[in-house]
């Protein structure tokens, strides 16, 4: 069972990319949705009713399987707020994150996204080494 | 409005996915970072599961000459990998691996009404808007 919860998951953000793509003929990159829906005002308004389906799927699956709502970070809000500047400059400067590059990208095998995807594993996994294991976990 | 409403449901879908994957929860998140501790391996299965999918299903989706309910695919242009794609991803993997949350999970965890993924967001669309001004244009 704790196998087969994570790989389903990963089976329907799959399919929501692959539904995405051959119903709207668009690509299912978060940032790049986000963004837009804020600076694109003729052609937002589906990716507001992508926005608002992500918040509502989430709902739905936690009030039909009872399973538990993710207790918030303890990191506290300047964290959260350090980390969200990073999280949307990088995004915005690399046209990407895990959904547009991670998921889709790979799935197109464009070595533009395989290359951003190896790097931003690559520097998570150095600053969670580093937050963690040589600063002790001071975040 | 077939293309409205394939949208809520392709969020719908994604949404309910990143919940059930866990990818809302930050310490997971986390965990599957730090390949140095004890390591949390459920999101490979997660990244995996979506990646099948997509590397099994976008390549016909893609032969197709337009999808269902538009003109055409909507595919980015840019092939290169550039500095501006390394630094972009090397500052989202920074910001990732500080709080745990990428854009996906973070828009679906404002959903939840946890004031530090509220605030996560709003600095996430500030960083966005920052890499848009001409200051950064040529990074």
């Amino acid at each position: 069972m704790s196998m087969l919860q994570p790989l389903a998951g990963g089976l329907m953000i799959g399919l929501a990319a692959v539904l995405l793509l051959k119903f709207n003929g668009r690509l299912m990159g978060v940032s790049g949705i986000f963004f837009s829906a804020l600076t694109d005002s003729a052609e937002g308004s589906w990716r507001w009713l992508f926005l608002i389906g992500m918040v509502a799927g989430a709902w739905v699956l936690h009030a039909v399987s009872g399973l538990p709502v993710p207790a918030p970070s303890d990191s506290g809000s300047l964290v959260a707020i350090v980390a969200g500047l990073i999280v949307g400059f990088g995004t915005r400067l690399g046209g990407g994150c895990t959904s547009g590059h991670g998921v889709c990208g790979i799935g197109r095998l464009s070595v533009r996204s395989i290359t951003a995807t190896l790097v931003f594993m690559a520097v998570g996994i150095l600053t969670v080494f580093v937050v963690r294991h040589l600063l002790g976990g001071l975040l | 409005m077939k293309k409205a409403m394939m949208a809520l449901l392709c969020g719908g879908i994604f949404g309910a996915g990143l919940a059930l994957s866990g990818m809302t929860n930050t310490e997971k998140v986390l965990g599957f970072l730090d390949l140095f501790g004890h390591w949390d391996y459920d999101l490979m299965l997660v990244m995996g599961g979506a990646v099948a999918v997509t590397l099994l299903l976008f390549r016909p989706v893609l032969k197709a000459k337009a999808p269902v309910f538009a003109d055409r695919f909507f595919l980015p242009e840019q092939s290169l990998v550039t500095r501006r794609l390394l630094v972009g991803a090397a500052l989202f993997g920074l910001g990732w691996g500080l709080y745990g949350y990428c854009p996906g999970p973070a828009v679906v965890a404002m959903g939840y009404l946890h004031q530090d993924a509220i605030l996560f967001v709003i600095a996430m669309a500030a960083g966005m808007f920052l890499a848009n001004t001409r200051m950064f244009q040529k990074i």
